[in-house]
């Protein structure tokens, strides 16, 4: 098994080569505004580290955010096209799995949460490590206060609102080398990982326009 | 001929998800997926409804046009993708694929120029392009007057709007009259059988001290809409197929007048007409008048190379390898307001070998 992973939900822009037992090379940089620029040459590097070429890969993992469009669009569609011609499966995981992975911990409650933008955060609630209680949404911190109180909880949107997370924690990015290893460990128990379909959580911002100005001046 | 250069052209600038494929100057296969009917009901293209689109689209027509070419990914010379101008998420869509794509081929990437691709495209229809040639690019994004030495090179603005596009006035005014989005083709199909003589509405920029090669459409649709909101206030019928008739005159009469010009004030003898406004039945048809009567000779593709479309990006890539420019980095970004000027983008990382090395290898090999 040598799995690509590669992460583009959060700020960061993450790569990672995994073997089924061990990373064996991996790249994460913080950059939200150059997920574009960034991205292959990051996984060019992370390659030649690894001293592997491309082809040699067996599978691609992606993070399906949930995360700001934009930038989450480069590593799916980027995931998508090397699956396309590299003829391998393209696995999704859920960014905020991925972070709880990181996470490390054993016996929970406790609860993710990444930057949304617009004072809001992408939030899931974990048992532990691997076993995530909610699904992924979208809400503004004060609004889910009730539901997280008392929880430790990592990521940059706990980070960001220490009003509602007051016991927030690193991680603070996702890392694809967890994401990987995350998805080496469920595929090696024979199961399956998620289409690699985008994690919205939003509509697109789209007003329907009442009808045509008039221009008349009155 | 077997040895000119095959190439993948991807465009995702706007709502169309193109993935084109030529040799040379030989179309090879055109394949389009549009979103335009999520956006009809918004009367314009929502840029989060196109990237999501394009995520969807991008697979599934990239397969379509190889089968359509009838040849393998694996024997193209390179790959091409519009890097700008155009819609920021849209085109980020467009450019990650083709990175994804050039890098797991081994193959190199071109960032090319949209508005370029535009004027390039016409090499699939009449062959390779005069030098220079003038062209005049009308589309719901841009309106503009070019002349190019070397579409790989060299691309001079001679003049643009200074205002609405002219495909966006076209929107704006069938919106006015209830007939829904776009508006070019509706207001083409109901002008056919109207008066364009009927109402005499303005021509933007066309006083002797105006900018001779700008254009203006926004007076246009202000007297246009004005006109009709005073029908309807007097409980008049408003005529619709001659105000279609009377506002796409208005239109297409600037526009080729000062292309006409254009051409003769720089001493050029052909007019190559591209976007989306080029499938225009009434500007196709006045342009050929005035051309002929001025002896010059007017390139017009056929409607569907005219829209956005994949082929167009493909066909300038073509020539960007056939005249051995140099492949993009893979640090290459999109650029949403690329100028006209730069038809080629090389990426940041430029002068950095090691990507180019790695861009040369063929895995498969
Ligand atoms: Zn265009």
């Amino acid at each position: 098994m040598l799995l690509l992973a590669l992460d583009t939900a959060t700020p960061a822009v993450t790569v990672a080569l995994h073997d089924g037992t061990d990373v064996i090379a991996s790249s994460s940089q913080v950059d939200a505004r150059r997920h574009g620029e960034l991205l292959l040459p990051a996984v060019d590097r992370v390659l030649a580290e690894a001293g592997v070429k491309l082809d040699a890969v067996t599978g691609i993992v992606v993070g399906v955010g949930p995360g700001p469009y934009t930038g989450l669009r480069v590593g799916l569609m980027t995931a998508d096209t090397f699956g396309l011609v590299l003829g391998v499966p393209v696995h999704g995981v859920c960014t905020l799995d991925g972070l709880a992975y990181a996470a490390d911990i054993e016996k929970g409650p406790f609860v993710v949460a990444t930057d949304a933008r617009r004072k809001e955060v992408y939030w899931a609630r974990y048992a532990d490590s691997r076993t995530r209680l909610t699904d992924p949404a979208v809400d503004r911190p004060a609004d889910i206060a009730d539901q997280v109180a008392g929880l430790p909880a990592v990521g940059a949107g706990a980070l960001l609102y220490p009003d509602t997370f007051p016991s927030a924690h690193e991680p603070e990015h996702v890392s694809a080398a967890a994401l990987a290893a995350l998805a080496a460990e469920k595929l090696a128990a024979g199961e399956e990982l998620a289409a690699p379909r985008p994690l919205y959580l939003r509509r697109p911002d789209a007003q329907v326009p009442k009808n045509y100005k008039v221009v008349t001046p009155k | 001929m077997a040895d000119e250069p095959l190439v993948l052209g991807i465009e995702t600038s706007c709502d169309e998800t193109g993935v084109g494929i030529v040799r040379g100057t030989t179309l090879l296969a055109d394949a389009v997926a549009s979103s335009v009917d999520e956006h009809a009901r918004f009367g314009g293209v929502v840029p989060e409804v196109a990237s999501r689109a394009h995520l969807e689209a991008m697979v599934p027509t990239i397969d379509r046009a190889l089968k359509e070419a009838g040849v393998s990914a694996r024997d193209l010379d390179g790959i091409a993708v519009t890097a700008g101008p155009g819609l920021a998420g849209a085109l980020l869509v467009g450019v990650s694929a083709a990175k994804a794509y050039a890098y797991a081929l081994g193959k190199p990437l071109y960032g090319v120029n949209h508005l370029a691709s535009h004027i390039c495209v016409d090499q699939l229809e009449h062959g390779a392009l005069p030098e220079p040639t003038m062209a005049l690019l009308v589309s719901g994004g841009h309106s503009s007057l070019l002349l190019s030495s070397d579409i790989t090179s060299d691309v001079r603005p001679m003049g643009a709007t200074i205002d609405d596009a002219a495909g966006e006035a076209f929107d704006k005014i069938a919106r006015v009259l209830n007939l829904g989005f776009p508006g070019g083709p509706v207001i083409d199909r109901y002008a056919r059988e109207g008066d364009p003589e009927a109402i005499a509405f303005p021509r933007g920029l066309t006083g002797p001290r105006d900018p001779a090669y700008d254009f203006s459409f926004s007076g246009l649709k202000t007297a246009v809409a004005r006109w009709i909101e005073a029908k309807r206030a007097a409980g008049e019928e408003v005529p619709v197929r001659d105000v279609a008739a009377s506002f796409q005159e208005a239109v297409v009469d600037v526009l080729t007048r000062k292309a006409v010009r254009a051409c003769k004030d720089e001493g050029v003898d052909h007019l190559m007409i591209g976007g989306g406004v080029a499938a225009n039945s009434r500007l196709r048809a006045l342009a050929q008048e005035r051309c002929e009567a001025a002896g010059i000779r007017l390139r017009v593709p056929r409607p569907k190379l005219c829209t956005d479309n994949g082929a167009m990006v493909a066909a300038l890539g073509a020539e960007m390898v056939a005249r051995g420019r140099p492949a993009s980095s893979w640090d290459l970004s999109a650029d949403s307001s690329l100028p006209v000027t730069d038809p080629h983008v090389p990426g940041h990382d430029h002068g950095h070998d090691h990507v180019h090395e790695v861009s040369k290898e063929n895995l498969y090999s």
